[in-house]
């Protein structure tokens, strides 16, 4: 299994990857990930926003053949999520049967491990999608 | 600016190369190119190779190929751009000669891809997606492509059915040709009984991992002459584009434009001064068969959402109004990543001076597309027989 990279890479991306932070420009363009130039109007007056984790699924996959180190959680659903602020965002869905999924199945975002590394390495955690706990 | 020709080409047969290095396969194509325009010296060298860090743990190609080719002192270097590193090279080397900067110019794709464990080829291969939006959450290369390939069949009502048959007719072309790694053909039931990698996305919707290297030898026409390379063997690169798009999928404006491609492609046809129905054969990035489709829509073959309607309607076969993939594609012949853009060339070269295995009749122009990415960094080259 790959090595991860050093630690610090990731920490950077503590706030986007708990929270879904977003960013908005100076003329209301929502993105994910925040960037440091709104890709609708090249504005860089771009403020953190915090999105809703709500959204729907446009597209899935179940993905079988997955990269090196993520192994043990194969096979796993992969997904287009539309969020309801209108970016779209990729990640993993949980806690659901692959037959249920389907285009529009509304979705709600989770913090979830991602990853493990060896015994001695880091975990890392970050967002999945989920359908809505009622 | 000047003209540019290719002069010479050369490859090496696409498969699993147990026995042969990367070196070996880049040094091989490059001496056959050289041989074809029977010429030993050129000014500079341009590799196009995506990620032999990795696989191979070898950089700085630009060294090690000029070095082992023999070729002396030249300047060289490697050129990326994910899976359309062949592709861009070659225009590099073309600007090259274009520009007057240097008169006889060698382009070589490269890629050993099958000393890698599966796993870990997965992983290289979606170094070339966003590592921290798309990779981090498990994202393979046939992951994204396979969240493509759903949406377009359901948008436009296509089925696995429809996009099989450019497997079919990849596989069909691909039998002809010595060089190809898969020289048999298939029926769309193969590709329907083949298992999910990424449903709805089949192996045999996707491309092989496979070792290989393609070259070719550009100049001037009057360079050419003065070399005493017979006109027959010259082909003139008239048109190339290039373009970008957001490197992660889920940026996309839309999922279902591949807008670089459509770029590249308006750039090409203007500095060719054809359009799409001039066209003879187009060699498209076929990784994926809904990336053919998606791939025609972009080059203005077929109209948005029409792409897998031309395979249905049987227009993309040798014979046909529309011949794509005509010594295999990426599906049959392979698709060792950086080496594929030379591959793609080098079969351009032999269509237009009437060499192929399985020809075009009276092919005159052609145009090769080469993706790098989920659509993210797309080159255009078209080609005139001279
Ligand atoms: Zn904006």
């Amino acid at each position: 299994m790959a090595r991860p990279m050093q630690v610090s890479r990731y920490w950077r991306h503590f706030r986007e990857k708990y929270r879904l932070m977003g960013g908005k420009c100076e003329n209301g363009h929502v993105h994910f990930p925040k960037r440091p130039v709104c890709p609708v109007c090249g504005s860089r007056n771009i403020e953190e926003v915090e999105l809703s984790g709500k959204g729907k699924v446009i597209s899935w996959t179940i993905v079988r053949n997955p990269p090196s180190g993520f192994e043990y959680y194969k096979p796993f659903p992969l997904a287009l999520i539309e969020l309801e602020e209108g970016p779209v965002v990729l990640a993993q869905l949980t806690d659901v049967d692959p037959e249920e999924i389907d285009f529009g199945m509304e979705v709600e975002v989770v913090t979830k491990k991602i990853r493990e590394f060896e015994e001695d390495g880091i975990i890392l955690y970050g967002y999945k999608f989920r359908p809505p706990v009622k | 600016m000047r003209k540019a020709v290719i002069i010479g080409a050369g490859m090496t047969p696409v498969g699993e190369h147990w026995r042969l290095g990367l070196r070996d396969l880049a040094v091989e194509a490059l001496l056959k190119a050289m041989d074809d325009a029977g010429i030993e010296k050129v000014d500079s060298l341009y590799v196009g190779n995506m990620i032999s860090g990795p696989f191979v743990e070898q950089e700085n190609l630009g060294a090690l190929i000029a070095d082992w080719a023999g070729l002396g002192n030249i300047p060289a270097v490697k050129i990326e751009a994910a899976c359309a590193s062949g592709g861009a090279a070659l225009q590099e080397g073309v600007k090259a000669v274009m520009s007057g900067l240097e008169d006889v110019v060698a382009v070589v794709g490269v890629e050993k891809m099958t000393d890698a464990w599966p796993s870990d080829a997965t992983r290289y291969l979606a170094y070339a997606a966003d590592a921290e939006w798309e990779l981090f959450h498990g994202a393979s290369f046939v992951a994204l492509n396979a969240l493509v390939m759903r949406y377009y069949m359901k948008t436009y009502g296509y089925t696995e059915e429809d996009l099989a048959l450019f497997a079919v007719n990849a596989h069909a072309n691909g039998a002809k040709n010595p060089y190809a790694m898969f020289k048999r053909p298939i029926k769309v039931e193969t590709v329907l009984k083949s298992p999910y990698i990424a449903d709805p996305l089949k192996l045999f919707d996707a491309s092989p991992v496979c070792d290989g290297s393609a070259a070719v030898i550009i100049t001037t026409p009057e360079k050419a002459k003065e070399l005493g390379v017979p006109k027959e063997k010259w082909v003139e690169v008239a048109g190339m584009g290039r373009a970008v798009d957001t490197i992660s999928l889920a940026s996309r404006e839309d999922l279902l434009t591949l807008k670089a491609a459509k770029i590249a492609a308006e750039r090409a046809y203007k500095m060719a001064g054809v359009e799409a129905r001039d066209i003879d054969f187009f060699e498209v990035h076929d990784a994926f068969t809904v990336m053919a489709a998606l791939s025609l829509e972009a080059l203005g073959v077929a109209k948005k959402g029409e792409g897998a309607k031309l395979a249905r309607e049987g227009q993309i076969a040798i014979d046909a109004d529309y011949p794509i993939q005509t010594m295999g594609g990426l599906k049959a012949r392979g698709h060792p990543v950086g080496a594929t853009g030379m591959y793609q060339t080098v079969e351009a070269v032999l269509q237009l001076r009437g060499e192929a295995p399985n020809q075009v009749p009276d092919a005159e122009i052609g145009l090769t597309q080469n993706i790098g990415g989920t659509g993210s960094n797309i080159t255009v080259s078209i080609f005139r027989r001279v």
